[in-house]
């Protein structure tokens, strides 16, 4: 199955009387298990990519799928339900609420659908778990400023986690680490989205980390301009 | 919603500025509510306890109580009127009364009267009165003999009213004859004869613009009748004096609002990021901007909570020639008020929250 479909995508910015292609006629398949890393020098358009895969941003032209689901024509609206129900995110910088422990961050989605839902308790179970399978147990109490950067981002990456998403989308998830750390991290990312067969695009400038991936896209210009079989996946 | 309260909880620190400049406005805010009912209720106290509909005064008074006079006759011509059922006379006399053992003398507000108001009994016999319990700060005692007016008409004080001072005098309510005594030694110059009172009180089964209307053309322009809530602003200052104060309170609100308008306006700017992470990974706006408005509204309940208990530990302190007040009513009208302000306040916010676009989560670092 295709956990995640681009035909055709067009995003086209308007700057005064001048228009910026910021992604230019792009088609992509994305397999329900696959990792797919995206290279691409500084405004070539991979953040507008992952954007528009993640329902952040709507595509001037095309259409997009999300594990079947057209999210290319939803409003606003739709599209905040959508984020919330099928896809996770790591982001590069702010990924965690300041005056959250680790525990309720990977809730905070919980909680805006509220305490008594019946998927509240389900998710208290579910947010445990995770923070276990990442190393984090023991941390589940701690605010993100007395965490490592490592585990900042596993908690960031257990929150992307906590919906069951069909798609995750990870924008930079080693930038802020070191060359170890990040290693540990690609690693652990790679173990959980493979281990529940869930498709992942990330968005890296180290080409080092591309290893762990199944295959990679490099995107110039907005274009996705190749398709590189990266061979043996790392793990 | 309970992120906000979690926020609040586990950064208290961020929100003290505005919450220590918001208790400093409640504090004033309940001094000068305090200071207004203070002026308004030991002024009006007298006429408001009347139980009466209308006021009547002798048209060239120009409803001034003390310039006022009505002649039996009128007095009947009233009481004749379709629609009144009870009629009643009242004078004043303002004296200074020298309290036994006090070296100061109290400033007294001596009534002559035939309807009972709220509160006050019938009227006691002569040569007695029962009196304003605000005259026990000048050391007035029940059983005491007080001696009114450099003419020294003895006055002997047999119990207490609560909440009839009048233009902030205590009074001391005595029958009629009473009454005119004090006031003919004391002011031979506004002396009043046997029958003769100030003005009227008179209730009865109209509603109260239709009765003054009524008495008023019956008497062929003689007598000038208000309701009673004319008759107590139309006493000297009031109106004046409620409008000041309230000109102040409101703008004690309204610098209240920009308080917290301008607090969650810097607060929202350094929020961005965060609300930009919420709304990319799918909280909804309007989950947002209820945090948003709940932490105005606990910031402003908190700084509430604590000016009240500041003023309750001041009010103790405050010398009693200061006539201020404290009532359960002005505090929920203050806290109700603070409230409204911070919501309003926080409501400014709303725009830049809404405006947050969860794109900006991505590739900020870059």
């Amino acid at each position: 199955m295709t956990a995640l479909q681009l035909d055709d995508v067009r995003k086209v910015y308007r700057s005064g009387d001048e228009e910026v292609v910021a992604l230019d006629h792009a088609s992509l398949r994305l397999g329900d298990d696959e990792m797919v890393a995206l290279v691409g020098p500084s405004g070539s358009g991979k953040t507008t990519l992952l954007s528009i895969a993640g329902g952040l941003l709507s595509p001037s032209e095309g259409t997009v799928l999300v594990g079947g689901e057209e999210i290319s024509s939803y409003d606003a609206k739709r599209l905040t339900r959508f984020r919330r129900e099928s896809v996770g995110f790591v982001f590069q910088t702010v990924n965690l609420v300041p005056f959250l422990t680790a525990r309720e961050n990977l809730l905070v989605i919980a909680e805006v659908e509220g305490r008594r839902s019946p998927r509240a308790r389900a998710a208290k179970e579910r947010a445990d778990t995770l923070l276990e399978e990442l190393g984090l147990g023991h941390r589940a109490g701690n605010l993100p400023d007395q965490l490592s950067g490592g585990e900042r981002q596993r908690v960031a990456i257990g929150r992307a986690l906590m919906n069951e998403p069909e798609l995750v989308l990870f924008d930079e998830p080693t930038s802020a680490l070191d060359t170890q750390l990040g290693e540990q991290v690609m690693e652990l990312i790679r173990t959980e989205v493979k281990g529940r067969g869930t498709a992942a695009v990330l968005v890296t400038h180290d080409t080092r980390m591309t290893h762990y991936c199944d295959r990679t896209l490099s995107i110039i210009d907005g274009r996705l301009r190749a398709e590189e079989p990266e061979g043996q996946p790392a793990g | 919603m309970r992120i906000a309260l979690r926020e609040l909880r586990r950064r208290p620190g961020r929100f003290a500025t505005a919450t220590v400049v918001l208790t400093l406005l409640v504090v004033l805010l309940l001094f000068l509510g305090g200071l207004l009912d203070g002026l308004f209720l030991g002024s009006t106290g007298a006429l408001r306890a009347q139980q009466a509909d209308v006021v009547v005064y002798a048209s060239e008074a120009r409803t001034s109580v003390l310039r006022s006079r009505i002649e039996p006759a009128t007095t009947d011509e009233v009481a004749a009127v379709d629609g009144v059922d009870e009629v009643g006379g009242l004078g004043v006399a303002l004296l200074g009364a020298t309290v036994p053992d006090r070296a100061d003398v109290a400033d007294v507000a001596v009534f002559g009267y035939q309807v009972p108001p709220a509160g006050v009994p019938e009227p006691p016999a002569p040569g007695q009165a029962w009196a304003d319990r605000s005259l026990q700060d000048e050391g007035v005692a029940v059983g005491q003999t007080l001696v009114v007016g450099p003419a020294g008409v003895p006055i002997e004080v047999v119990g207490w009213v609560d909440d009839t001072s009048y233009l902030l005098q205590g009074a001391l309510w005595t029958t009629p004859d009473t009454w005119r005594e004090v006031q003919n030694a004391n002011r031979p110059d506004a002396a009043v004869g046997p029958g003769v009172f100030q003005v009227l009180v008179a209730s009865g089964s109209l509603p109260p613009d239709e009765l003054a209307a009524r008495i008023d053309a019956a008497t062929d322009g003689a007598t000038e009748t208000l309701t009673k809530d004319e008759a107590v602003l139309s006493l000297p200052g009031t109106r004046e004096q409620n409008a000041t104060f309230t000109s102040i309170i409101g703008t004690t609100f309204a610098i209240a609002g920009v308080v917290v308008a301008l607090f969650f306006a810097l607060l929202t700017l350094e929020r961005v990021p965060v609300y930009g992470l919420l709304k990319a990974i799918g909280t909804p706006t309007r989950s947002l901007l209820a945090g948003l408005l709940v932490q105005a509204v606990v910031v402003s309940a908190v700084a509430f909570a604590i000016g009240f208990a500041l003023v309750a530990a001041l009010a103790a302190g405050i010398p009693s020639g200061v006539p201020v007040r404290f009532e359960a009513s002005r505090a929920v009208t203050t806290l109700v008020g603070i409230l409204a302000t911070a919501v309003i306040g926080g409501a400014l916010s709303l725009r830049r929250v809404v405006k947050v676009d969860p794109a900006s989560a991505i590739g900020s670092g870059s």
